[in-house]
């Protein structure tokens, strides 16, 4: 089933999700300003209006740690797929502390259906991420295993306990094997190029990558430089300028599609295709649990637009894009995340261990059985 | 006296324009067109031409060539002043081979039977003195100059014949020769254009506005989005400050990117570029580099510490390039060779 936020342009899948959010009583929240018509199928929010205006205080349908979460998610406060599956997380646990069964109902069903109007509340907030789906799924399948016979308390504390472990597990112990790993592989002496955020120590000197509109890299800066790892800066656009003197490519992932290929913050796969161009191995970092079993060939079909308004800039004094809104040609595209096909990466470091692209769907498969 | 105020007058417009080149090159982004500078050198070209004392052809070379090398090292980038150098020297060996009574295309064209048979130099020293040279010489920088403030009209009017309708045109940075070129062909079709901001000085976003004020559907993406949209895009069009000998480019950084994600997708790339942009010169040791830009970007405390690059040009090969429009019409880069041949003397490359 198409999931509702790639069918914007369809009015009958509009009036179906308005009629869903009624009855949740979640608010709609409209789309802003003039979309470029490749992506009309999705949705374009202005942080300056976030769903939360809509709400009346005290939310008695949402709980309000979700509320908070929710306006954090819009206003980009909380970023990056790990981030926001952690915060995601917690708040559930938050959520089932606060739950108390009514009578003549089930805890396992009752507290599902409970969540199903906080997750379409979030996905006004921001379209839920490949990693926050497969912990809401894991979420839903421990609760609706939790047996009838169970006391309130006792299933509350098991709920806690399974969260806990699964961000213990797939989260942070998850980084710090990918971390191992990815030590092996820089020598001493190399010279490594970052898009995304990775820890580790060995003597090497660092050059981040970074992009407007979000210009993330200057956080990744900020913690190198405190660890005292040598650094270079740069822009996207001055990438054939400094590949040449690089040895090694490491880029995040926001989630791994089943076809191979990965799904990333914009401009991943410009990099990777540069460092191909110059013979510099690419290497992917990514956690198990973003791995999904969508496919996806193009940053076209299943994308995420952030508000235009971030792409205007200041320079010498005048902003040229200022009125934007007042042309009537003129769009803004401030794409989130782009795909980057698998003949470009060579190698995939994940907690279980080092794998090409291409073993994906095989991961996913003995995931499945073990569970 | 009045020969020697004409000096001081043509001594201050030459240090004028000297100090211009070197304050527009010390700002950020180009506050002129390369076509102006091509414009005002020449003139100026013409001007030493009239009103400096030189009695054959010799001499008035070694003055130009004196003078051309000063105003190159004021703004070595700028490479369109050391092209119309060349134009003018070029001109003069005509203009002189022409009132001595030998044509120079004879010469030109067997240059490899020369080397076989003359052997020695040519006894071409251009000492001859001839009345009519200085005005000759002056008609052909008058012909040089008319010709130069066609070339945007001339590349424009071609535009029709490479841009079909419903078209999704890529380019990066403001170029006004692309400008001008695009605005061109959407008088008669209808297409869309999505243009690459070109971080950090973001020129992009000035050339989105202008196009989007002539209707033309535009949009803004930026430079980490080019490889994500370029699957959808039909042609890729670009301006370049320098186009160099061996067909490649010395353009604003990001084209390398934007070339290779076009040759990925087998998109054409097509370079506007007039004629005064071809340079001989290759000085794979200038790389300017832009600091100051990074001072909004990043806090003083780390940026204290890091090493923070901000390069203006790339360099794209040849390769990557389908096709140059130039004022005398298209040319595949592995032309570009011959057409530099015909433009500058191999003598004058080095000035």
């Amino acid at each position: 089933r198409l999931p509702e936020h790639v069918q914007v342009d369809d009015p009958a899948a509009l009036k179906k999700l308005a009629k869903k959010l009624e009855r949740q009583q979640v608010p709609l929240r409209s789309d802003y300003g003039y979309k470029v018509s490749l992506f009309s199928h999705l949705h374009q929010y202005s942080r300056k209006s976030p769903p939360t205006l809509q709400i009346s205080i005290p939310a008695t349908v949402i709980h309000p740690s979700i509320v908070r979460l929710g306006l954090q998610y819009s206003q980009g406060i909380i970023a990056g797929s790990n981030a926001r599956s952690v915060a995601l997380l917690h708040t559930f646990k938050q959520v089932i502390q606060d739950y108390s069964t009514p009578p003549n109902e089930e805890l396992s069903r009752d507290l599902v259906n409970k969540l199903s109007p906080y997750i379409s509340f979030l996905s006004q907030c921001r379209p839920l991420s490949a990693s926050m789906g497969n912990a809401i799924k894991y979420i839903k399948k421990e609760i609706s295993n939790i047996p009838s016979q169970c006391k309130e308390e006792e299933a509350k504390g098991k709920l806690q306990a399974c969260i806990d472990s699964y961000i213990n597990e797939k989260i942070i112990l998850a980084s710090e094997a990918i971390s191992k790993y990815a030590i092996e592989k820089i020598s001493d002496g190399d010279v490594i190029l970052v898009y995304v955020w990775i820890h580790s120590e060995r003597k090497f000197r660092v050059i981040v990558v970074d992009s407007r509109p979000r210009l993330e890299g200057r956080e990744a800066l900020r913690r190198l430089v405190k660890k005292g790892i040598r650094c270079t800066y740069v822009l996207i656009s001055a990438l054939s300028y400094i590949l040449p003197e690089v040895s090694k490519v490491f880029l995040g992932a926001h989630a791994l599609l089943a076809n191979g290929y990965v799904m990333s913050r914009v401009g991943t796969s410009q990099i990777a295709l540069v460092a191909k161009a110059y013979n510099v191995p690419v290497l992917v970092c990514c956690e198990t649990y973003k791995f999904c079993e969508r496919v996806q060939t193009d940053s076209f079909v299943s994308n995420e637009l952030d508000d235009p308004d971030d792409l205007i800039v200041t320079r010498n004094g005048k902003s040229h894009l200022e009125n934007w809104q007042t042309v009537k040609s003129l769009g803004l595209l401030n794409l989130v995340y782009d795909v980057t096909p698998p003949d470009f990466v060579d190698l995939v470091i994940t907690d279980l261990g080092m794998i090409p692209c291409t073993s994906v769907p095989v991961v996913l498969r003995v995931k499945n059985v073990d569970q | 006296m009045p020969g020697a105020d004409k000096e001081t007058e043509l001594s201050e417009r030459i240090e004028a324009f000297l100090s211009e080149l070197k304050r527009c090159g010390s700002g950020a982004g180009s506050l002129r067109g390369s076509a102006e500078t091509a414009r005002e050198t020449t003139s100026l070209l013409r001007r030493i031409t009239a009103q400096a004392r030189w009695s054959n052809a010799g001499d008035l070379m070694e003055i130009i060539r004196k003078e051309g090398r000063r105003m190159t090292a004021g703004q070595p980038s700028e490479t369109t002043v050391g092209n119309m150098v060349r134009r003018v020297l070029k001109i003069i060996r005509e203009e002189y081979a022409r009132s001595r009574g030998s044509t120079e295309e004879a010469d030109q064209q067997e240059s490899l039977h020369k080397l076989l048979t003359s052997g020695g130099s040519s006894e071409d020293n251009f000492r001859q003195h001839f009345t009519h040279l200085k005005a000759n010489v002056i008609e052909a920088i008058n012909e040089l100059l008319t010709e130069l403030e066609g070339t945007t009209d001339n590349i424009s009017m071609q535009a029709l014949e490479h841009i079909h309708s419903n078209e999704v045109i890529m380019t990066i940075g403001r170029s006004r020769t692309v400008e001008a070129f695009l605005k061109d062909a959407a008088r008669k079709r209808k297409f869309h254009v999505i243009v690459a901001e070109c971080a950090p000085f973001c020129q992009g976003h000035e050339m989105a506005t202008s196009l989007s004020k002539e209707d033309i559907e535009t949009t803004v993406i930026p430079d980490a989005a080019i490889f994500a949209v370029m699957s959808r895009v039909n042609k890729v069009i670009i301006g370049t400050q320098t186009v160099l000998a061996n067909g490649g480019l010395r353009a604003v950084n990001g084209t390398h990117t934007l070339a290779l994600a076009a040759k990925h997708h087998s998109t054409p790339l097509i370079v506007c570029a007039p004629m005064f942009k071809l340079s001989p010169q290759w000085d794979s040791a200038l790389q300017e580099l832009v600091l100051r830009s990074f001072c909004f970007l990043l806090p003083g405390e780390i940026l204290s510490k890091v090493n923070a690059h901000c390069p203006v040009f790339d360099y794209v090969p040849p390769e990557l390039i389908t096709l140059f429009i130039s004022n005398i019409g298209g040319n595949a880069p592995s032309y570009i060779y011959r057409l530099m041949s015909e433009l500058y003397h191999p003598e004058d490359h080095e000035l």
